[in-house]
């Protein structure tokens, strides 16, 4: 029998989910249909901080449709400790409690819901509505707050202290190159396309079930229920598509809170969405100023790295991130230091964008090396080539692997880097320099403990599932290609169901964990279908499989096969009638240390990338193009080249907007963000994007995770802003120490 | 956005009678008056939606010129055959602005008469002279990224956001309107004002007035032109300064050069007295520097828009060199030439 090219794992296929998402069949959270339902419009404070006096609310209330306007002075009853709100991504602190008193932490916190039987007299109510506050002195200035940074106390979940090494101060003085400065990354919005938004259903018999924007279903699933009161059997919550989020949906938001207090209170289902420019009244990556002082032999050796940021976050809680390790575990330098402090402004906490922390450190940190490399005249690329270290420099431990050396040597080769001409302000066309700059990008390979079922049917039908999420990074369809390879199906006699809080346990999607953690688990669910196939053939009349183990058959084609002998085939429906199953329903957890991970339990995990760049920057004018990218990813197995490709893509544009574009700025005097729109917070367009080329580098870990993926969300926006700041400088000669780069700082 | 009363009326003298009262708004294309309706900035009482208005042709006018119909859409205006060979200028000055969609959503009208995009007009919960006299202007001393270099008040530093009308200046538009008080002819100079202090108004439309269309005299600007246009992202952003150039070069000199810079002023940026010191001379970048600093003349920066002023500078050096070289900046091609 011949059989078709196997699709699995590696197969370049189209997102599963592609036809619903471009036809609009796919419902996203404030779109499904629930009948009755109510509109909740959410009224933001106006100053920064301070107390609320007092809220006129008659003529609100006296607009047809509006049936109720929620403030802290009517609520029901809610939990009030801390722990009651902590939720699974939880930053040490009291978290934020939407309506809860008098207090105003920030401009455009939430301080009322207007809810009425249309979204349109909710709206046009909340504009009645009239607050007198009291105000506070607040800062929103970062550069003031830094005269107060410090060391929090409690230190975050997966916070990684940075390790000194040798006497860095004594060899940064002692060199005979030196490069010091401090370098600087502007507040950024997430702003994903979709905006937050809840549907609430109310049951009538107090169940609820909430469609939610979020990363995690169980993460909201979990602070309903402690917030609100509510038995976990009583909530059930769903994403089963969610419009992009890049860490804004780690933490639940202020609008599911309030859809559900207002639901609760009313005994209604209601809708609370967010419009754009109420987008900009919570998560945002925190602005960072990093001081970074490299020492090194003129030979380009380095002898001395010492790295010290501060990032901000609110009055309320301390979101820390892993700033200042990456460049002392990726350099090999024989003295480094490194601290990391907060600044507190009066903002919402800030939060986890886009490869929190390394996004920020390590893209500052290569424009600094970038720097060293010229101080030595040394190639960038030969300067990191120089400094390499095949062990994590930092911790002294070995890699699962590092393919970084070849990420260089392909992606190179690809860029054609080795044409490149030494010399700043060298090549030039017409009007515009031409600018070559390189760097690296670092992030994590991590693995949470992930929970899947699958079932197959009699028919041949199987479905996987996982209350996992997909933002966009293709979950849908690694669930899918991972149970292909693992049973031998076509994709398309496969389901994968996902954003479900009743579907087995997964964390929140983040971290770019997922791929790898979700796969795993899914494997594993399918390997247990596999085993009980097996075993039900051998209820067959003439034993075909003659008691074949495990080890001796593969599954392909919808049949069990004899490895020795491949024309001995099984149908699953065979196997199955034999044993009288309809279906076979299986599930498993993969927990870190499962597998070969156990080999890697010492080693560090990461991923890398080497990321080259070109612009054309016409000096007079300020204006800069990039004109070409080519980054070359080792992220181990790539499970579809082709979303894996999309996810590289997606993160070097938005490299593209932090080196060039992404701002969020505000007026001090009155603590807020004033460029809260798409008109005016910059993301870039078409025109800014021109040839982007990805490599994925050939790397075999099986130690890093069961499927040897190392997982692909962050990486791409990793030091690609670094790339292009490089090549400005390659470009001009001008050294540009603060993102974004906008026309004025090229005019300068 | 609050409640409103709505009337479609069929005919201009419908319009214009229904148009009369304080808050009374003629809807357009509407993006830009339902953004601001939605953000509580605009609140009309009456919105008269006059898209059914017999205004939406292009038409020849007698002595050679064009007269664009008020609702002409801003996209079919720059693509109509007429306007891309006679007024190349215009053509690419409306599609350096916005996106497609919008551009085909837009009205010429509406793009006359749009607001400006100051971040603190547009938030209801700041402080905005333009919007709530008296209030005091939250850019002064505040964010000013971008706004006026030239001609503000101690009232209101914005600048007036459209592409469109920095070219309709250069062209010597005619603004045609009709109001209670029958019809009026304004031209292009006169229709946009400073904000002075009364920033609220933007420009000389009185009360009630319907703009029904812009005339674009007769004239030659087909080959020495260009739409230079400076922002924050190669496409679809608002101009940190714009440059629109109207040369005719006769033999090696400057026979007539027209220059109007947007997105530093309340109004499109023009002086037919600095244009003078192009008049006659050969194309040079000294000329072209002195040229620059003569409209320059009174830049004053507010803080975070200073780089504006250099900006600026270059930019109308770098566009009378595309004008005078026949090499108009593409607004494809997304690159500046
Ligand atoms: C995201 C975004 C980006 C943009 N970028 C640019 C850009 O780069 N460059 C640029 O030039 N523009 C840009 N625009 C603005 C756009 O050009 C204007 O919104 C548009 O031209 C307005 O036309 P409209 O027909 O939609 O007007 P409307 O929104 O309908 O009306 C705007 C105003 O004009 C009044 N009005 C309309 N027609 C008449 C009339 N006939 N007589 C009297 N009053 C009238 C209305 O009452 C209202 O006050 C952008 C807009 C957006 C939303
Ligand atoms: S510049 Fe004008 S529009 Fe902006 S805040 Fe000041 S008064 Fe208002």
């Amino acid at each position: 029998m011949a059989t078709a090219a196997k699709i699995g794992i590696g197969s370049a296929i189209n997102r599963v989910d592609g036809v619903e998402k471009v036809t609009g069949t796919a419902r996203y959270a404030a779109e499904h249909p629930v009948e009755n339902l109510l509109y909740g419009y959410i009224v933001e404070a106006a100053i920064a901080k301070g107390r609320v006096l007092s809220v006129d609310e008659d003529a609100a209330r006296a607009v047809p449709g509006v049936v109720e306007v929620i403030t802290h002075l009517n609520r029901p009853h809610v939990a009030w400790t801390d722990h009651s709100y902590q939720d699974e991504m939880k930053i040490p602190g009291s978290p934020f409690r939407p309506l809860y008193d008098d207090r105003i932490h920030f401009s455009q916190q939430p301080i009322a819901l207007v809810l009425a039987e249309t979204f349109e007299a909710a709206r046009y109510a909340a504009s009645l509505i009239e607050i007198a506050y009291e105000t506070e002195a607040h800062n929103t200035d970062f550069d003031v707050a830094l005269d107060d940074e410090y060391v929090p106390k409690k230190k975050r979940s997966g916070y990684v202290p940075p390790k000194d090494r040798g006497d860095a101060a004594q060899a940064f003085a002692d060199a005979p190159l030196r490069v010091a400065g401090d370098y600087r990354l502007a507040p950024e919005h997430h702003n994903a396309m979709e905006m937050f938004g809840s549907t609430v259903e109310w049951h009538g018999d107090g169940s609820i079930t909430v469609w939610d924007k979020t990363q995690g279903s169980q993460g909201v699933h979990a602070y309903l229920a402690s917030v609100f009161g509510f038995s976990k059997k009583k909530v059930r919550v769903l994403n089963p598509y969610v419009g992009g989020a890049f860490g804004s949906g780690l933490r639940p938001q202020h609008q599911v809170f309030l859809a559900v207090l207002a639901a609760k209170m009313l005994e209604r289902s209601v809708r609370v969405t967010m419009t754009r420019q109420q987008m900009f009244s919570h998560a945002y990556r925190p602005q960072a100023v990093q001081s970074i002082a490299l020492g090194a032999e003129t030979t380009g050796k380095l002898t001395a790295i010492r790295n010290a940021a501060t990032t901000s976050t609110s009055r309320y809680e301390d979101n820390m991130e892993n700033v200042v390790t990456w460049g002392l575990m990726n350099y090999d330098c024989p003295n480094a230091d490194a601290e990391y402090t907060l600044a507190q402004i009066d903002t919402p906490t800030s939060a986890d964008m886009r490869a929190p922390g390394a996004a920020t450190g390590m893209t500052l940190f290569e424009i600094a090396i970038d720097e060293m490399a010229y101080a030595a005249k040394v190639d960038p690329l030969e300067f990191r080539l120089i400094n390499y270290s095949p062990i994590d420099a930092m911790n002294g431990t070995p890699y699962t692997s590092k393919a970084l050396r070849e990420a260089f040597r392909e992606g190179a080769e690809a860029f054609k880097w080795s044409e490149r001409s030494a010399e700043p302000r060298s090549m030039r066309e017409g009007n515009e320099l031409i600018g070559w700059g390189c760097a690296t990008g670092m992030w994590d390979a991590q693995f949470s403990k992930t929970s899947a079922s699958a079932k197959l049917s009699a028919n041949g039908h199987l479905e996987v599932a996982c209350a996992t999420s997909d933002i966009g990074t293709g979950s849908y369809t690694v669930m899918t290609l991972v149970a292909a390879d693992t049973l031998g199906l076509p994709p398309e006699q496969i389901t994968a169901k996902l954003g479900d809080s009743d579907l087995p346990a997964a964390p929140v999607e983040g971290g770019s964990w997922g791929a790898a953690s979700s796969g795993a688990a899914v494997q594993l669910a399918c390997q247990a279908v596999g085993k009980k196939l097996l075993k039900a053939a051998g209820k067959i009349a003439g034993e075909p499989l003659d008691g074949a183990k495990i080890e001796d058959v593969l599954f392909e084609d919808g049949c069990i096969v004899l490895k020795d002998t491949p024309t001995v085939r099984v149908p699953f429906g065979d196997a199955m009638r034999a044993a009288d199953l309809t279906e076979i329903e299986e599930e498993a957890t993969a927990a870190p240390g499962f597998g070969d991970m156990w080999k890697g339990l010492h080693k560090s995990k990461n991923t890398h990338s080497a990321i080259f760049a070109e612009v054309r920057v016409d000096e007079e004018l300020g204006v800069v193009r990039v004109t070409r990218i080519v980054d070359a990813v080792a992220a181990g197995r790539i499970i579809n080249p082709k979303t894996a490709r999309s996810q590289i893509l997606g993160g070097v544009v938005m490299g593209i907007g932090m080196a060039l574009h992404e701002e969020t700025f505000s007026d001090h005097r009155l603590g807020r963000w004033m460029n809260h729109n798409f008109g005016e917070y910059h993301v870039p367009v078409h025109a800014d994007i021109h040839d982007i080329q990805v490599i994925f580098v050939d790397e075999s870990d099986p130690e890093v995770t069961p499927l040897g993926v190392k997982g692909l969300g962050e990486i791409g926006i990793v030091g690609t802003a670094a790339a292009i700041a490089n090549a400005i400088y390659h470009a001009t000669g001008k050294r540009v120490r603060s993102l974004p780069i906008t026309i004025d700082k090229i005019l300068e | 956005m609050n409640r409103f009363d709505y009337a479609r009326p069929a005919s201009v003298a419908e319009a214009v009678q229904a148009g009369t009262g304080e808050q009374v708004r003629y809807l357009a294309g509407g993006t830009n008056l339902i953004d601001l309706m939605k953000e509580n900035v605009d609140q009309p009482t009456t919105v008269i939606d006059i898209n059914r208005l017999p205004l939406n042709a292009i038409e020849e006018l007698d002595g050679g010129g064009l007269r664009l119909g008020a609702l002409v859409p801003n996209s079919d205006t720059a693509w109509d055959a007429r306007v891309e060979q006679r007024y190349p200028l215009l053509s690419s000055a409306i599609l350096a602005g916005a996106s497609p969609q919008l551009r085909n959503a837009a009205t010429n009208g509406g793009n006359l008469n749009q607001r400006t995009r100051c971040y603190y007009f547009y938030d209801v919960a700041t402080p905005c002279n333009k919007r709530k006299p008296g209030s005091g202007c939250g850019a002064i001393g505040g964010v000013n990224r971008i706004h006026a270099i030239l001609g503000a008040s101690d009232q209101c530093i914005a600048t007036h956001p459209s592409d469109m009308c920095v070219a309709l200046a250069v062209l010597d538009a005619i603004v045609q309107v009709t109001g209670p008080e029958g019809d009026r002819a304004i031209p292009i100079a006169d229709y946009h004002r400073l904000p002075g202090d009364e920033p609220w108004r933007d420009n000389t439309l009185r009360p009630g007035e319907l703009v029904t269309g812009i005339d674009l005299p007769a004239e030659d600007f087909t080959k020495n032109y260009t739409y230079l246009k400076l922002r924050d992202r190669l496409s679809y952003a608002f101009a940190l300064v714009s440059i629109a150039v109207a040369m005719r070069i006769e033999g090696s000199t400057i026979a007539e050069a027209q220059v109007a810079l947007g997105g530093v002023a309340h109004k499109p940026w023009r002086s037919t007295e600095a244009e003078k010191l192009l008049k006659g001379q050969q194309p040079s970048p000294q000329t072209f520097s002195a040229f620059a600093d003569a409209l320059l003349a009174g830049a004053v920066g507010q803080g975070k828009n200073d780089f504006k002023i250099p900006l600026a500078r270059k930019g109308i050096v770098r566009a009378l060199k595309q004008a005078a070289e026949a090499t108009p900046q593409s607004q494809t091609d997304k690159r500046i030439a």
